[in-house]
């Protein structure tokens, strides 16, 4: 393969995408599951809990050994 | 932090196996046909004949059907760690952080390059080239399961690191040893094996299909006879790395392989049961027999684990109730001993806080002693440290048998395709098609065995799955579960009908 330029790069996917067949129904079902998953699902629903609820990492290494150390019943 | 809400745990750990048993079903079939496709192009190319040619394209276009539903699923479990699991995350971000940094760059310059160039290249790249970027896809998605399979043998056998009470992290301090642990290559080794044979019984499963049907026929035979190949060699590399996975249980997991086994009581010189069927309703010192049917091997379970046939092997009640002759401690020493160490560990942070230095280091000395033992201060009682047996007996079971058979129909293809016989045997066909859902349902129990089988650990006998959850509502989990629930299912569906469609069409239509 003779992949000299940018241009004949973009031509190679260009012209690849083009001729699909199949691909095309997969590429929209991988889009719309990127879609779903990224701006749905991983904005509304799965905060980062650490990074959302504490601004360095002192307080949240200090909020972990919080939960270590509360949490133990001596039995 | 107040009482651990299990709701919560528990949402979380169903939630989380369902997302890695879903993204489980695409991964084994892409390990195993990418080398498939590398092995048909190979021929084309040395043979330089139409027909293999047709085949390769054929079974790369299924390739990329189950590539394209696949990707991007795992990225999932990523999410969830950060939310349902964010004192696990927080805690091994050190150790997981270069291991999944190298999959990431991985990924994509391979989907990036040499992907494009397998679907995209056939009529612009070179023989050699398009050969060479099959090759590297083969090689490049094996590598990328590397590291997160090096990731997971962390998890059950954690080596090269030390925790640090500062940060509350467990920190790298060699990552050679991570990499190179016992349980990781056995791991990686087992797992990648399991899949080629995955993704074997998938080209047989559709090629048996055809020649069922009495269509596309010499190109289900072609892709018999090479699937059979290296479902054979990969069968038997599979029993070989099972046998070295199991080994390494018996030394760092005793009590998994206790449980996979249906081992109470240890003895020496230790029988494995070929076949058997658990008491239902046994626990732990109830005093119950464990089976209430089964047939054993004499010794077998010594020679696997320890690779003598006397050796001592450890039952569950020995690993809970201790055994002084044998030198093992009981549960209930350990779980003081952790209690001691969380209790130091608080001591330390709280005289750090008071500017205490001396109070502060004899805390640390303190908890270093007991540090090894810290994860079962969290337990409620002994019993707590034992995994669900019937889940793993059978589950393990399942997959020995699986993988028995699959070596004996892979014999059994190769001599029919020798001898030109397999058109005329449609039991073989039969057994053929249903070869991939037996494998695929093993490749998922193997899952349950290795992970349901470390329970109640997150990280082996550091961390309890119960500390590893956020401390958030139950209810949140749940309705996540259900959401990836409906998403799954949609998933799957256009799966299963874009690949029936396809193999409808068969190669003529690629």
């Amino acid at each position: 393969m003779t992949l000299h330029s940018p241009l004949r790069i973009y031509r190679f996917y260009r012209d690849g995408f083009k001729r699909m067949t199949v691909g095309r129904t997969l590429w929209k079902i991988i889009l719309i599951k990127l879609f779903v998953m990224f701006a749905v699902l991983k904005l509304f629903f799965f905060p980062n809990y650490l990074k959302t609820n504490f601004s360095n990492d002192q307080q949240r290494a200090d909020h972990v050994i919080e939960q270590l150390t509360g949490s133990v019943k001596n039995n | 932090m107040g009482e651990i809400d299990l709701g919560t745990v528990n949402w979380a750990r169903a939630q989380f196996t369902l997302t890695a048993m879903y993204h489980w079903l695409f991964v084994p079939i892409t390990l195993g046909l990418s080398f498939l496709c590398a092995f048909f192009e190979t021929i084309y190319v040395r043979t330089g004949k139409q027909e293999w040619k047709n085949l390769t394209k054929f079974w790369m276009t299924l390739f990329g059907i189950n590539f394209a539903i696949g990707v991007a699923t795992g990225i999932i479990m990523e999410f969830e760690f950060g939310t349902n699991w964010s004192n696990y995350s927080w805690m091994v971000g050190d150790i997981f952080g270069a291991p999944l940094a190298i999959e990431g760059i991985v990924a994509f310059f391979l989907e990036a390059t040499f992907f494009a160039v397998m679907f995209f290249g056939w009529e612009r790249a070179s023989k050699g080239f398009h050969l060479f970027s099959t090759w590297m896809v083969a090689i490049g998605s094996n590598l990328s399961a590397l590291w997160i399979l090096i990731a997971n043998g962390w998890m059950q056998l954690p080596v090269g690191m030390a925790f640090n009470p500062d940060s509350a992290r467990f920190e790298m301090e060699n990552i050679w040893e991570v990499i190179f642990s016992s349980v990781a290559v056995a791991k990686f080794t087992h797992t990648t094996t399991s899949s080629f044979v995955v993704g074997s019984c998938f080209v047989i499963a559709v090629s048996s299909w055809y020649l069922l049907k009495g269509r596309h026929v010499d190109m289900a035979k072609k892709s018999i006879a090479v699937a059979s190949v290296f479902g054979l060699l990969s069968g038997i590399a599979t029993a070989i790395t099972g046998d070295e996975s199991a080994f390494a249980n018996g030394h760092y997991q005793p009590m998994k392989m206790a449980g996979y086994e249906g081992l109470y009581k240890g003895s020496k010189g230790a029988d494995i049961v070929a076949l058997g069927v658990l008491t239902s309703g046994k626990k732990v010192g109830d005093g119950q027999e464990p089976f209430a049917f089964e047939i054993t091997l004499p010794k077998g379970l010594s020679l696997l684990a320890k690779r003598e046939l006397n050796a001592f092997v450890p039952g569950i009640e020995d690993l809970v109730y201790g055994n002084e002759e044998e030198g093992i401690m009981p549960a209930a020493e350990k779980i003081a001993k952790g209690k001691l160490a969380i209790a130091d560990l608080a001591a330390y942070k709280a005289a750090g806080k008071a500017g205490d230095e001396t109070a502060k280091a004899e805390a640390l000395e303190r908890f270093t002693v007991n540090q090894p033992y810290m994860g079962f201060g969290y337990m409620d009682s002994p019993e707590e440290i034992v995994p669900p047996v019937a889940s793993i007996y059978y589950s393990f079971h399942y997959m020995v048998y699986a993988g028995t058979a699959i070596i004996l129909l892979m014999l059994l293809l190769l001599r029919s395709t020798l001898k030109n016989t397999l058109v005329d045997q449609k039991w073989l066909q039969v057994f053929g098609v249903f070869s991939f859902f037996m494998m695929l349902l093993s490749s998922e129990f193997g899952w349950v065995v290795a992970e349901v089988g470390r329970q109640p650990w997150a990280i082996q006998d550091m961390l309890p799955v119960k500390m590893a959850t956020t401390n958030i509502a139950s209810g949140n989990v749940a309705a996540t579960f259900f959401i990836f629930l409906a998403l799954f299912t949609v998933l799957m569906i256009a799966e299963v009908k874009i690949m029936l469609k396809q193999i409808n069409i068969g190669p003529e239509g690629v």
